[in-house]
C-alpha cells in the first residue's frame, strides 16, 4: 500500500513541476525556433500545446513502436521518422495559419537542398573528423578506439611518415601545388585565348565552339583511359608522332618527369573548355560601348584588354579560378586513370595519395586525418585568394 | 573561293588577321577532337591489329566486329553481353539523380537570388567550401552510412549518394542566372495576384531554361561517368553501371582494347550528344555571378 507521506507528496510535486517545466521549456524552444525561422509570433498557448502534444505523440509512437520493431528495415524506420516529422511540421504550419512570411518562404525553399547537403556532405564530413581521432584500419575495423592520442598520432604521421607507400607528405604537397599551378595557368590562359578569338562575329563560330568543348563533353573516365593508351611507349599517339618526326620516343609512363608531363597534358586538355565557356559567357555580357569609347580615346588592343576586359571579367573569373583550382587539386580521376600515381608514386598528388592510403592500404584513421589536412590546405588557399581579390563580393551581393 | 566573302562578317580585322584566327582555331579544334577520334579508330580496327602504330583515322580493313562483340556477346565463348544492362542501370540512376539535383538546386538558388535572409552570404561561401572537400574523403563515411541503412547493392543507395554531388555548384550557376532576370517581371506578376512561388514557377523557371539545362547536364554528367562511389556501393555484377562494366574489359587483355573502345564510343556518344545539344545554352546559361556593366 502506498501511503501519502508528505515526503512522497513533495517528491511527486517536484516530478510534476519538473514535467511542467519541461513542457514549457520545450514549448518555448519550439516557438523560438519557429520565430527565428519564420518570424512569426506564437498564436496562443493552446495551439502550442496541441502541436507539442502531437509532437510528443509522434515521438512516443516512434520510440515505442517503430524503432524496436523487427519487421522493418532501418531505411523504412528512418523514412517513417521523417514522415512523422513532416506531418508534425505541417500540423504546426496549418494550425498557425497557412501563410508564411517572405523569409519563411526563403528557408522553405532552401530546406530540401539543406537536408541533402546535411545528410550527404556535412554528416559524412563530421564522421570523417571522428574517424581522424580513431586508429581504425583494416585489422581494427571492429575494435578501433577513439582517443585524442590516436588523433595526434594520425596527424603526426601525416607530416612525418609516408602517406601511401613511398612518398612523404611534403613531397606530394609540393607536387600538388606545382600540378595545380601549371594546370590552372594553362586552363585560364588557354581558355582566355580561345574565348577572345571566338568572341567576334565570324564564320564557323558555332562549329568551332562545338568542337572545342569536345574534351569537356566526353565522359572523363573514358577520356582518361583513352589518353593513358596514347602515352603507351610503342603504340601511343605521342611516341608515334615523335618517331615520325625523327625524334627519340619518350618513356611517358615509366619516367617520373615525363609521367608528370603526361598527366599535366591530359588534365590541361580536359580543363580548357570549361574556362573557355565561362570566360566567353563573361565576355559576351560586357557592353560594346566601353570598347567604342576606348577606341575613340585611342586605346590599343592590349590596353583595352588590360583595362576593360580583365577588370569587367573579374566577377566571372574569380569564382571560376577558385573552382578550377579546387577541381584541379581534387582531380583524382585523372591521376588515378592516367598514371595511377606511378612510377613509384612520383605522379601522385595529395588526393590520389589519400585515396591510396584509405583504399589500398586501409589506413582509415590516418586517411581521415590526412583528408582533413588536405581540406584545411585548400580552404586556406581559397580564403586567401578570396580576400586578395575581393572578387566573390560581387558574386553574392 | 572568294576570300573576301568567306570572311565577310569579321568586320574591323584585316583579312590576314582573320586568316590567322581561323588557323589557330582550326588547330585548337584538331587538338580537342583528335584523341576522341583515336578511340573511334581503335574501335574499328580488326582484332589482330588492335595495337598498331598506324595514325590513320579509318584504319585498313576497318570492321565493326568489336561493336558486335560488345552488343551481342562473344559467339565463341557463348558469353552474353551485359552492355545494355549496364547502360540501363546507369541511365536510370543518373536521370533520377539529375532530376532530384536540379529540383533541389533550383529552389535553393531562387532563395539565394531573391531573398536577403540571415545567413545568405555565409551560405553561399559554405557551398563553395563544400567543393574543397578532397575527393574520396567522404567515401568511407558514406559507405559506412549506406551499409548501416542497408543500401549497399541497392540502386537507391547510389541515387542518394549521387544526388547532392553537383548541387552546390548548380546552386551557384542557377543563382547567377536568376540574378540576371529583372525583378520587375516578378513584381508585375505579384501585383497581378500570383503568389511568390507561382511567380517562381511561371516566370523565373521558364526564363531560366538555359541555366536549368546546364544544371541538369552537370548533374547528369557527374553521375554518368562516376566510378569510385559506384564501385563501393554496387558490388553485384548484375547491378553494374557502365563505368564498372567497362573496367571489366580493362581487366581482360587480348581482344579487350577493341571492345573497350567500342563500348566507350557507344557510351560517350549519347552523353556527348546531350552535352553538345545543350551547348547552345552553355555560354548563356553558365553565369558564375553576373557581370555588371
Amino acid at each position: 500500500m502506498i501511503s501519502l507521506t508528505p515526503q512522497i507528496m513533495a517528491t511527486s510535486l517536484v516530478t510534476v513541476l519538473r514535467f511542467l517545466l519541461m513542457i514549457i521549456g520545450a514549448l518555448a524552444l519550439v516557438e523560438a525556433v519557429v520565430y527565428t525561422l519564420f518570424h512569426r509570433r506564437p498564436k496562443n498557448v493552446l495551439f502550442g500545446v496541441v502541436v507539442l502534444a502531437l509532437t510528443a505523440l509522434f515521438l512516443f509512437v516512434f520510440v515505442r513502436y517503430v524503432r524496436p520493431a523487427t519487421g522493418f528495415t532501418t531505411t523504412r524506420k528512418v523514412g517513417i521518422g521523417i514522415a512523422l516529422l513532416l506531418v508534425d511540421l505541417a500540423a504546426y504550419w496549418l494550425l498557425s495559419g497557412p501563410r508564411i512570411s517572405k523569409l519563411g518562404l526563403a528557408y522553405l525553399l532552401l530546406t530540401p537542398a539543406l537536408i541533402g547537403i546535411t545528410g550527404l556532405i556535412i554528416y559524412p564530413f563530421a564522421y570523417n573528423v571522428y574517424l581522424a581521432f580513431t586508429n581504425m584500419s583494416m585489422t581494427t575495423v571492429r575494435t578501433y578506439t577513439f582517443s585524442l592520442q590516436n588523433g595526434l598520432n594520425n596527424f603526426k604521421s601525416v607530416f612525418t611518415g609516408v602517406v601511401a607507400h613511398d612518398a612523404t607528405f611534403w613531397e606530394v604537397l609540393l607536387r600538388s601545388i606545382l600540378w595545380t599551378a601549371i594546370n590552372v595557368f594553362f586552363h585560364v590562359t588557354g581558355g582566355m585565348a580561345l574565348a577572345l578569338l571566338l568572341n567576334r562575329p565570324m564564320r564557323f563560330r558555332g562549329l568551332y565552339r562545338t568542337l572545342l568543348v569536345f574534351p569537356w563533353a566526353i565522359p572523363q573516365t573514358i577520356a582518361c583511359m583513352a589518353l593513358r593508351n596514347e602515352f603507351n611507349y610503342h603504340y601511343g599517339f605521342f611516341n608515334v608522332l615523335l618517331r615520325n618526326l625523327g625524334l627519340k620516343p619518350i618513356n611517358w609512363l615509366t619516367d617520373p618527369f615525363w609521367a608528370f608531363v603526361a598527366v599535366c597534358i591530359s588534365n590541361i586538355w580536359l580543363g580548357i573548355p570549361f574556362m573557355m565557356v565561362i570566360i566567353l559567357g563573361g565576355l559576351q555580357s560586357i557592353s560594346q560601348e566601353y570598347y567604342e569609347a576606348a577606341e575613340i580615346d585611342g586605346a590599343s588592343g592590349w590596353q583595352q584588354f588590360r583595362h576593360i576586359t580583365l577588370p569587367l571579367l573579374r566577377p566571372v573569373t574569380t569564382p571560376a579560378i577558385i573552382l578550377g583550382t579546387v577541381w584541379t587539386f581534387n582531380a583524382l580521376n585523372v591521376i588515378y586513370l592516367v598514371t595511377g600515381g606511378n612510377p613509384q608514386e612520383k605522379t601522385d598528388i595529395l588526393v590520389s595519395s589519400l585515396y591510396k592510403a584509405a583504399f589500398d592500404f586501409y589506413r582509415y584513421g590516418f586517411a581521415a586525418a590526412f583528408a582533413l589536412v588536405v581540406f584545411a590546405f585548400l580552404f586556406l588557399f581559397s580564403l586567401i585568394y578570396i580576400r586578395m581579390t575581393g572578387g566573390l563580393k560581387a558574386a553574392y551581393e | 573561293m572568294n576570300w573576301r566573302k568567306f570572311f565577310y562578317r569579321a568586320h574591323g580585322d584585316s583579312p590576314f588577321k582573320r586568316l590567322i584566327i581561323h588557323l589557330i582555331l582550326i588547330g585548337a579544334c584538331v587538338i580537342a577532337v583528335y584523341p576522341i577520334l583515336r578511340i573511334f579508330t581503335i574501335s574499328i580496327r580488326p582484332g589482330d591489329r588492335l595495337l598498331s602504330t598506324d595514325l590513320r583515322i579509318i584504319p585498313k580493313d576497318a570492321t565493326l566486329n568489336s561493336y558486335r562483340l560488345v552488343l551481342f556477346g562473344d559467339p565463341v565463348t557463348k558469353r552474353k553481353s551485359d552492355f545494355f544492362l549496364w547502360l540501363w542501370n546507369s541511365l536510370v540512376i543518373t536521370l533520377t539523380t539529375a532530376t532530384i539535383g536540379v529540383i533541389l538546386s533550383a529552389s535553393a538558388a531562387y532563395a539565394f537570388s531573391r531573398f536577403r535572409f540571415p545567413g545568405r552570404g555565409p551560405g553561399l561561401i559554405f557551398l563553395l567550401t563544400t567543393q574543397m572537400i578532397p575527393a574520396g574523403m567522404l567515401l568511407l563515411p558514406l559507405y559506412i552510412m549506406l551499409s548501416r541503412l542497408k543500401l549497399i547493392n541497392n540502386y537507391l543507395g547510389l541515387v542518394i549518394a549521387y544526388s547532392v554531388t553537383s548541387v552546390p555548384f548548380s546552386i551557384w550557376i542557377l543563382k547567377g542566372y536568376f540574378d540576371t532576370i529583372p525583378l520587375d517581371l516578378e513584381e508585375a506578376a505579384l501585383i497581378d495576384g500570383t503568389s511568390r512561388l507561382g511567380a517562381f514557377y511561371r516566370i523565373i523557371l521558364p526564363l531560366s531554361t538555359p541555366s536549368l539545362a546546364i544544371a541538369f547536364l552537370f548533374n547528369f554528367m557527374s553521375g554518368w561517368s562516376e566510378y569510385l562511389v559506384a564501385r563501393v556501393v554496387l558490388q553485384k555484377a548484375n547491378m553494374y553501371t557502365w563505368p564498372l562494366g567497362l573496367w571489366t574489359f580493362a581487366g581482360q587483355f587480348t581482344l579487350a582494347a577493341g571492345r573497350f573502345a567500342a563500348a566507350s564510343i557507344m557510351i560517350a556518344l549519347p552523353a556527348m550528344a546531350l552535352f553538345l545539344y545543350s551547348s547552345k545554352w552553355l555560354v548563356s546559361g553558365l553565369t558564375l555571378g553576373g557581370v555588371k556593366g
